[in-house]
């Protein structure tokens, strides 16, 4: 009577770190009830502590296997992913330490939630159907709604909030539409299920349609053209540790997710689905490197430059092979640090009156900071993919894939919009390192001198070293597919 | 037996008709309200007549204990003016009209469908992870997998659930200063000595 039985305790071995994690949080609000309004500090580095277990659950211990009757899935990829994704997390929540209390919204419930959205992220990842889909992007998405808007007394910060939720709501529907649809047409829910009853042959336009969907859904939340307008603003509304976070983690995550749903359960299909991601790869790519170019604000550039690389990391995707998976995988990993050290810049730019924002402020950096000026170069040298930095080499494996895949059109865009986006990351440095300087800015905090130090140092030169390594675990991750 | 059944469906029914009506014509919004609740619950009658007694207690626990009622908070809390309020309603009636007639046509389209080609509804065999109404009740079915096979769902939607309400406490909750609160062990703790203060006034002079 039962569609199939499973072992509990197996699962619940399986899904080990989810666990960890689950009850960490509600421990967490417990300490934070009990220690009363001044535990932020206490709470924060907690969570860090959680993550930081939990990764190393996953690593050390938690063996690969299907779990929930295969709602739960733990493979290669999703080992690779969800490390990535808790490394982005445990990072945004070391560079949110010192922000809350100079900003006076310094609350316990902060890291429990970003703890209960990585949560989500982690069950995004190791998703096996479209219920486990929908519930981890719901959980993700709840959780940093109510971040955006955490100082609920800074009108930009209540803004962005409401304006991600209602269009988070928007694309959440679509979502729970295109999935309803594929059910509907293939009576299941289970990617590996799906994959099995839909067949070139016997598709339908529903289907496709329904795919489209799902798609559009996920496309929201990587924020990639045509589903990116929310993405300047709540970047630039959001507390900026909270934007750190939401440019990594959650990204990462939702890329998981979309390779997932369209290799796992639609590699038959792949016709059908190849031409969106080519086009939503073409304009992203597009719109993020001629959107950035008159930005002022540091944040909002921030959100045009990671609409432009999720353009990048869905050339990889586009391909549908082996090398444009692997090409995915790397691309996030090396997004990941370039944004984490790319925000700890960002929240350094603070002044005795408060924080800026404007690239302006960054003027004459290198002789007021040089050492943050010179690791900021090198980040935004990387973000535009000139070598020997990691961002060349994430960008030259997608297009490596996109070409092996026959998409020469793809990379070639790729390649042109990428010497346009070389033009507003060259202007960074071109302020820090050539403009009259500004009033220098207060001396950085530990954590965030750590943040920088370790993701400038990742890119150049240790990933020279590490790369080797890098790409085996992604190839090994990419393998689970085909 | 099929009698009685048809009675009582034309009894909800009407009901449920009935009750439609008077939400919208009543002119006191709180019996607008009362009249929904009573629809609902005529309409988990109908749930209840086809079967499906899972939906008809949904119906009774969510719509009429949680939603209605929420309904009935706000229209109690806000001062409605009904009159003011439906002298406008009159130039949205066009499209009232056309999303009736849209809802109309789907539903001519639907029936007719079916009629038309009744083989349409049945051709994809989707698999029945549910046992047939004869052999158990519905609510018994999901029981027998929610809390099994659905199990990580049903966890992760409770800590949707968790984080819904730490968010509403999160972006609600005010210390208000200068706010006089009960504080229940301080009234506890009087005890006459704290608590009374005996003064001698002398006579002739005031306090």
């Amino acid at each position: 009577m039962m569609a199939e039985a499973f072992s509990l305790s197996q699962s619940l071995g399986i899904a080990g770190p989810e666990l960890i994690m689950a009850v960490g949080a509600m421990v967490l609000l417990m300490v934070g009830v009990f220690a009363g309004e001044r535990s932020t500090q206490i709470v924060t580095g907690l969570a860090v502590a959680l993550v930081v277990i939990s990764g190393l659950w996953l690593v050390v211990v938690t063996p690969t296997g299907v779990a929930f009757g295969g709602s739960f899935l733990l493979d290669p990829f999703a080992r690779f992913m969800k490390v990535l994704v808790l490394i982005g997390s445990a990072f945004a929540m070391v560079m949110s330490v010192g922000f809350a209390s100079r900003e006076r919204f310094n609350r316990f419930e902060y890291p429990v939630l970003m703890v209960l959205s990585t949560l989500g992220m982690m069950i995004m990842v190791s998703a096996g159907d479209l219920i486990a889909l929908y519930l981890g992007l719901e959980l993700q998405s709840l959780a940093i709604y109510v971040l955006a808007a955490i100082n609920r007394d800074s009108v930009r910060s209540t803004e962005a909030g409401l304006k991600y939720f209602v269009l988070g709501a928007l694309s959440s529907g679509m979502l729970l539409y295109g999935a309803s649809l594929v059910y509907g047409f293939t009576g299941q829910i289970e990617f590996q299920a799906i994959a099995q009853a839909a067949t070139a042959e016997t598709r339908s336009i529903g289907l496709v349609i329904g795919i489209v969907f799902v798609l559009a859904g996920l496309a929201f939340k990587i924020s990639a053209v045509p589903f990116h307008m929310w993405t300047p603003d709540v970047y630039e509304g959001a507390p900026t540790p909270i934007t750190a976070f939401m440019a990594g983690a959650p990204k990462v995550a939702a890329m998981a997710l979309m390779v997932r749903f369209t290799i796992d359960g639609f590699q038959n299909l792949a016709v059908d689905w190849q031409q969106v991601i080519v086009f939503v790869s073409i304009a992203s790519m597009a719109f993020g490197a001629f959107a950035a170019i008159g930005q002022r604000n540091i944040k909002r550039l921030m959100a045009y430059s990671s609409i432009s690389h999720m353009g990048y990391a869905l050339v990889g995707l586009a391909a549908a092979n082996v090398s444009g998976v692997r090409g995915v995988l790397l691309y996030m990993a090396i997004y990941l640090a370039m944004t984490v050290g790319t925000f700890a810049v960002i929240l350094a730019m603070r002044r005795a009156e408060g924080s800026v924002e404007e690239i302006n402020e960054l003027a004459g950096l290198s002789r007021t900071n040089p050492v943050m000026a010179v690791a900021l170069t090198a980040l935004m040298l990387s973000l535009a993919g000139l070598p020997p930095l990691a961002g060349f080499f994430a960008k030259y494996f997608v297009f490596m894939a996109a070409v092996e895949a026959q998409l020469y059109g793809l990379a070639v865009i790729g390649v042109l919009s990428s010497v346009v986006g070389l033009y507003y990351y060259l202007r960074i440095v071109k302020v820090m390192w050539f403009d009259e300087p500004a009033a220098p800015f207060e001396p950085m905090a530990p954590e965030l001198r750590f943040a920088l130090g370790a993701t400038a140092l990742f890119i150049f030169p240790v990933y020279l070293v590490v790369g080797g390594t890098v790409f085996n675990a992604a190839e090994a991750a990419a393998r689970t597919f085909f | 037996m099929l009698g009685l059944q048809a009675t009582f469906f034309y009894f909800f029914a009407l009901i449920a008709v009935g009750g439609g009506l008077m939400v919208v014509f009543s002119r006191n919004p709180v019996h607008s309200v009362l009249f929904l609740i009573l629809t609902f619950v005529a309409a988990a009658g109908l749930f209840l007549l086809t079967g499906a007694e899972f939906l008809a207690l949904i119906l009774v626990v969510v719509y009429v204990g949680a939603v209605a009622i929420l309904f009935l908070f706000v229209v109690m809390m806000l001062d409605l003016d009904m009159g003011r309020m439906k002298k406008g309603a009159l130039k949205y009636a066009p499209f009232g009209a056309i999303i009736g007639l849209a809802l109309l046509a789907q539903l001519v389209i639907a029936l007719s469908g079916s009629y038309l080609a009744p083989s349409t509804a049945t051709t994809l065999a989707t698999p029945m992870p549910i046992p047939p109404l004869d052999q158990v009740t519905n609510i018994e079915a999901l029981g027998q997998v929610l809390y099994t096979r659905y199990i990580l769902f049903f966890q992760i939607a409770g800590l949707i659930l968790f984080v819904a309400m730490i968010g509403a406490i999160v972006l609600t909750l005010r210390h208000k200063e200068g706010v006089r609160r009960q504080s229940i062990p301080v009234q506890v703790a009087r005890n006459p000595k704290t608590a009374i203060e005996i003064v001698k006034v002398e006579s002739g002079r005031g306090l």
